[in-house]
This record gives structure tokens, C-alpha cells and sequence, in this order.
């Protein structure tokens, strides 16, 4: 990674506090408890929205928003289930806008590419690709003039920075020394595509460079690198030092949309699937935590029973849950 | 007493006293510190406001929008400038998926109050992408509101009304108007989005126009009235939401009607108003619904081909006549000889 990677995860696990970790592992495990059975749920036909899942990446999400102050705002994309959880989303109203519900957290309007909650500083997830990047810039515009320290972050994946207005919302950042973060997801593929048939280069740290933006490229599987280097990146854009870049290498376990792994389609190898299921974010941290005497065996099975509960109430609520009535069809057209 | 202002100082008025009174409003587009760009329509606000509030951007449409519309959520009340509503085309990936569709499909949750000002540039000889009058496609989406002032009055109070609105709203001024003057109050009013003017009351025909069609119109009527024929003239001032009920009373009233828009014909505003009246008060009709609208061809260069791409009072004053004279005898003939333009003189 020369001069761009950041400091090993031995360093960084001590800069982080006990309760952080075992507050970031708890959240990791129930965001692949979510997701691992929203793929069952899908694979059943029970949920029929297009349905990104973010197995694979949890370190990202739960690194970055712990570094988060809660009316900081953070904007999604179409794979945005671990970003809303993580800034503090309610799982239920999550699975119930899933099933297209009236108690979903957008009313059934949405479903899983369109999740929000605006209480705790989620504004929205978009579909459209690299769409709510412009938009984190804008509130975070918004902060500086209204002489807040609030922030705002964007998450995208590598295919976001493909679209113009990526290179346009980096320009205004700068121009402005907007309080916002860039952190871009590179799973390696856009929809089917690896990055090495859409890019000269795999350099997306570059781009930001090439805009007076400070970028890092990191291992976005190694939830204490990502926590620390946001924690770095939040202070400063806090301190009106302007936004920053964080390029989290990770993987996402199943394929672009829905419960499979694309593997069949020949998108990808079954070597480079396995690859990165040894680095599992999860067990990454789960064993250093056992390491470190911070987390024991037992407290990881009972944390894990923890969620496998929790997210058993969250479906039967959500399934429990009334479909939007007909005669609702065209509330919340125009305020 | 009466004050007079021009079109494009009463925009200038509208937007200085709403950022003096609400820090929360600022500019962001293109140009907003460039006369040639937009008129004076934002002139002397950067002295005024500094460079934080009146923010002149690269030339970034799409990402400016987003700008704004992420400002919005974050409590601002953003007024985006496209100095020529061609460049807004660029913005059309935010407006629509972002701005547009933001409040249904997050539940009525979150919404993004900001004005989009979208200007239309056309004539002098600026051709196809200079010169684009494109109302029905922001008309078209449903969680916009678009309103477009015909009058100093309007403008301001529109503005004003716009910029207090709690969903997007499209204003699109009309450089052709910016040096008309007229009576406009110094203090801050509002004319509410969704209501229609009648603007001259008459019984045999009624003319719905928007924006400088309805300054056309009212010289049409003017003319025809030197004719004995008295024409009725509603300007649209807000496409939408659309006062339906002011255009119906008065075709059931006249049993004619002319639509006059400056945007193309083809599922332009024009058929809307068309398609709305026709499906409502069909039994009213004592003939056909003519509209006067630009021919379905990109705006030409030469001033020879602009005199006749632009419709006109004149336009307007023969598809008046024309709904007068109409008889069903005389109706093949007409189709004939208008088989593409339903009213081009």
C-alpha cells in the first residue's frame, strides 16, 4: 500500500477503547445477522425488492459512523442496510420498509435502497449511483455556515467514482473546505465489473489528491484501522480543515444484488470469493479481542444469541406489520 | 403610490430581502456574480452577502444542485441559479432522482426545500442549446412545484413565496421579461403558488398562456377587442400544483379555448391544459381546443428562421379566430392545412 497505508492494527486496537470494540464487534454481528437472513428471506421470495446485501463489508460502516456525533449526517447508496444500522437506524423499521410495510422507515415508499431516519442523522440511501455524494457535500456546506461543528459523510462504492459528479462534488468539498467525508467502499466491482475493466488505474486515493483532497487508502476489513483513520479524518473536517478521502479496501460476500454469489455467472473466481472470506472483518476482530483477553468465547456466543434474538424480533415485527393501504398511494408527493 | 421595477430587479428585491431577513437563504449557481449571465438579477447581492451566501460556482450543474439540495436537508433554504435552462438539463439526475422524488420516497421524512431557478435565454440568434423552454418536463415530475411569473408583481411575490415553500420548487424567469416595469410593492408579499390570474375578463374565447405567452396574450386581446371580440386571458403563473378550477370556470363560461405556451407542442404544458379542460368540461366546448405552441424543431440561429420558430400575439390572435370560425364544416379544412401545428400564423 506504500506511503498511503496507515498504521498496522496492532497500533491501532490500543488507541481504541474496550467498550468501543466490543460496541463495533456487537454491531458487526448483528448487521451480518441482518443480512444473512434478509438472503434467506430473499432467497424464499419473502423480500422482492432489488436487495443489496453488505455482507463482507460491516468493518466500514460500523468503523466510520462510531467515530460519529449523532446529528452528524451520513448519506447512503443502494447498498445501505450496514450504514443505516450503524448510524443508529431502528432494525425493525429497516426489515419492515424491506417488506414494503407501512411501519417501514420510509412507509413502504423506499425499501432497502431507499432507507432513512432523519432522527439519528441518516438523510437517505440512493439507488442512483454516486447521486447522494453532491448531497453530504451540500449539508456539510450547510454545517460550516451555520458555524456548527456538525459534519457529513458520504459512503460509495468504487463504481461511484466513475460518474462525473463524484469529480464535481470533490472540486466543491475543496473549493469550500466543506466538513465532509469521502469514504469510498472498493469492493473491487461495479454491478459485474472488476475496477480493472473501468479504470486506467485502481487509484482512487488519486482523484481526491488531484482535488487538494488528503486521502488514505485502507483496509476497510479491519473495523480499528477504519474506526482510527476516520476518527482522524472527523476531528480535522470538525476543526474546519476541509474534507478528506478514505478508500476502505473490502469485498462483498454475495453477489451485486440479492442472495447469490455470482459465482456461476463467471463474474468472479471461487479463489478470490475465499480470499476474502478468510479475512473476515468479524473474525478479524473477534480474535484479537479473545487475543487481548477483551472478549471471551462464551461472551462471543452469548453476544451472538444476543442478535440472532434480536433480529428473530425485528422479522416477526416487520412481518406482523400492515402493508400501506391503497388509499395512501399519493401521500408525501409534495410538502 | 405606486413604485416601479423591472422584472429582473423585482427578482433581485425578492431574493435581497428574504437573505436579509432569513440567514438560512443563500445563492449557489453558476454565473451569480456575472451580469452577462443572468441580468441584474443578482446584482450587488456578493457585495452585499459575501461570497459565502452568494456561492458562484464551477461550471458543475449536476454537483451544484446537490449542493443545494444537501443544504436544504441540512435546514438551508437554497435559491440554485441555471442562468439558461439548458446547463439545468445537467442538473436533471438531481432534481428528478433526488429533489424530486426525496419526500415520497422516504415517507414524508425528509424533504428538500429549495428553488431552482431556471431561466430561459432564447433569441438573438443563440440556437438549439441556448434557447430551450423546458417547463413540461419539471411540470411533468410529481414532486416538484414549477411556477412561472409573467409580471414584476409576480415575480417578486412568487420568489418570495417560492423561497418560503417546503418542497422544491422551479422558478423559471424569462430573460424577454427582465426590462418590463411595473408596480411593485417595496415590501415583502408573497402570491401564492397555485393560483392562476385573470388577467382580462371577456366572454367569447379564453386564452390560458404562462409566462411571456401571457404578455402576448394580453396583446392579442388588446387587438381583438379593437374587433369587437373580447377574450378572456388567464395566466398560468403556477404550472403546479395547477389552478384548475380558475381555467374551468372560465371555459364553461366562454366555450373556447386557446392554449399559448412558449415550450414545444408535442406533450408540452399546452396539452396538458388541453387534456385537463377536455376531460372535465367536454360539454362545454362550442369547439376545439387550439394550442399556440413552438413547432416540434430545435431552436434555429438565423434571426429569419427565429421570426418564425416564435409564436406571437399574432399567433395567438388568429387561434382565437380560428376557435371563433369553427364550424364542423370547417374543421377538415383546417386539419388539413395544420396537420403538425395546430396554430402557427
Amino acid at each position: 500500500m506504500g506511503k498511503d497505508s496507515h498504521p498496522t492494527d496492532i497500533e491501532c486496537i490500543r488507541d481504541i477503547s474496550p467498550e468501543v470494540l466490543l460496541s463495533m464487534y456487537a454491531e458487526m454481528l448483528r448487521m451480518r445477522e441482518v443480512e444473512e437472513r434478509l438472503a434467506e428471506m430473499i432467497s424464499k421470495g419473502e423480500v422482492r425488492c432489488p436487495t443489496h446485501l453488505y455482507t463482507g463489508q460491516e468493518a466500514v460502516a460500523v468503523g466510520v459512523c462510531k467515530t460519529l456525533r449523532n446529528d452528524d449526517y451520513v448519506f447512503g447508496n443502494h447498498r445501505s442496510h450496514g450504514h443505516y444500522l450503524a448510524k443508529g437506524g431502528d432494525l425493525k423499521q429497516m426489515v419492515a420498509e424491506i417488506l414494503g410495510k407501512k411501519t417501514g422507515c420510509s412507509k413502504g415508499r423506499g425499501g432497502s435502497m431507499h432507507l432513512v431516519a432523519p432522527e439519528v442523522g441518516f438523510m437517505g440511501t440512493s439507488a442512483m449511483v454516486g447521486s447522494s455524494i453532491p448531497l453530504a457535500v451540500g449539508a456539510a456546506i450547510a454545517f460550516a455556515m451555520q458555524e456548527t461543528q456538525r459534519i457529513a459523510v458520504t459512503f460509495f462504492g468504487d463504481g461511484a467514482t466513475d460518474e462525473g459528479v463524484f469529480c464535481e462534488s470533490l472540486n466543491l468539498a475543496a473549493l469550500r473546505k466543506a466538513p465532509v467525508i469521502f469514504v469510498c467502499e472498493n469492493n473491487l466491482y461495479s454491478t459485474h465489473m472488476h475496477i480493472r475493466d473501468r479504470k486506467p488505474a485502481d487509484n482512487i486515493p488519486d482523484i481526491a489528491k488531484a482535488h487538494c483532497i488528503p486521502a488514505t487508502r485502507i483496509d476497510g476489513n479491519d473495523v480499528c484501522v477504519v474506526h482510527k483513520t476516520a476518527r482522524e479524518a472527523v476531528q480535522n473536517a470538525r476543526q474546519g480543515k476541509g474534507p478528506a478521502l478514505i478508500e476502505c479496501r473490502t469485498y462483498r460476500w454475495r453477489g451485486h444484488v440479492g442472495p447469490n454469489y455470482d459465482l456461476d455467472k463467471g463474474l468472479r473466481s471461487k479463489e478470490e470469493l475465499d480470499e476474502w472470506m478468510a479475512r473476515c472483518p468479524i473474525r478479524l476482530l473477534e480474535a484479537r479481542l479473545i487475543k487481548d483477553a477483551i472478549l471471551t468465547q462464551a461472551e462471543a456466543s452469548r453476544l451472538h444469541k444476543k442478535v440472532t434474538d434480536e433480529v428473530d424480533d425485528a422479522v416477526a415485527w416487520a412481518r406482523e406489520s400492515p402493508m400501506p393501504s391503497e388509499s395512501e398511494l399519493s401521500d408525501y408527493v409534495l410538502k | 403610490m405606486a413604485r416601479l421595477l423591472s422584472y429582473g430587479m423585482a427578482i433581485n428585491e425578492a431574493t435581497r430581502q428574504l437573505m436579509d431577513e432569513d440567514e438560512l437563504v443563500f445563492l449557489i449557481g453558476q454565473g451569480v456574480n456575472s451580469p452577462w449571465y443572468v441580468g441584474d438579477t443578482t446584482m450587488g447581492l456578493k457585495d452585499r452577502f459575501g461570497s459565502q451566501r452568494v456561492f458562484d460556482t464551477p461550471v458543475s450543474e449536476n454537483a451544484v444542485t446537490g449542493v443545494a439540495i444537501g443544504a436544504a436537508l441540512a435546514g438551508m433554504r437554497p435559491i440554485v441559479v441555471h442562468p439558461r435552462m439548458d446547463f439545468a438539463l445537467l442538473a436533471n439526475e438531481q432534481i428528478f432522482n433526488q429533489a424530486s422524488s426525496m419526500y415520497y420516497m422516504f415517507g414524508g421524512r425528509v424533504s428538500a426545500p429549495l428553488v431552482i431557478r431556471a431561466i430561459i435565454n432564447r433569441g438573438g440568434e443563440q440556437a438549439a442549446q441556448h434557447s430551450q423552454a423546458l417547463q413540461a418536463i419539471y411540470t411533468h415530475s410529481p414532486g416538484l412545484k414549477v411556477v412561472m411569473p409573467s409580471t414584476p408583481y409576480d415575480a417578486k411575490g412568487l420568489l418570495i413565496a417560492s423561497i418560503r415553500d417546503n418542497s422544491p420548487v422551479v422558478y423559471v424567469d424569462d430573460r424577454w421579461l427582465y426590462d418590463d416595469t411595473g408596480d411593485v410593492p417595496e415590501e415583502i408579499y408573497e402570491v401564492p403558488i397555485g393560483k392562476g390570474a385573470l388577467r382580462k375578463k371577456g366572454h367569447d374565447v379564453t386564452v390560458v398562456a404562462t409566462s411571456y405567452m401571457s404578455v402576448q396574450a394580453m396583446k392579442a386581446a388588446e387587438d381583438l377587442a379593437t374587433h369587437g371580440i373580447e377574450v378572456e386571458v388567464i395566466d398560468v403563473r403556477s404550472l403546479k400544483p395547477l389552478d384548475k378550477e380558475l381555467i374551468l370556470e372560465s371555459v364553461a363560461k366562454t366555450g373556447r379555448l386557446v392554449v399559448a405556451d412558449g415550450g414545444w407542442m408535442t406533450c408540452g404544458f399546452a396539452a396538458e391544459i388541453s387534456a385537463m379542460v377536455a376531460s372535465t368540461v367536454f360539454e362545454s366546448l362550442k369547439a376545439p381546443i387550439l394550442r399556440v405552441a413552438l413547432p416540434d424543431t430545435p431552436a434555429p440561429m438565423s434571426r429569419a428562421l427565429e421570426k418564425a420558430y416564435y409564436p406571437t400575439a399574432t399567433s395567438i390572435a388568429s387561434a382565437v379566430k380560428r376557435v371563433l370560425d369553427w364550424s364542423p364544416s370547417s374543421q377538415r379544412v383546417a386539419l388539413r392545412h395544420h396537420s403538425s401545428r395546430e396554430c402557427l400564423s
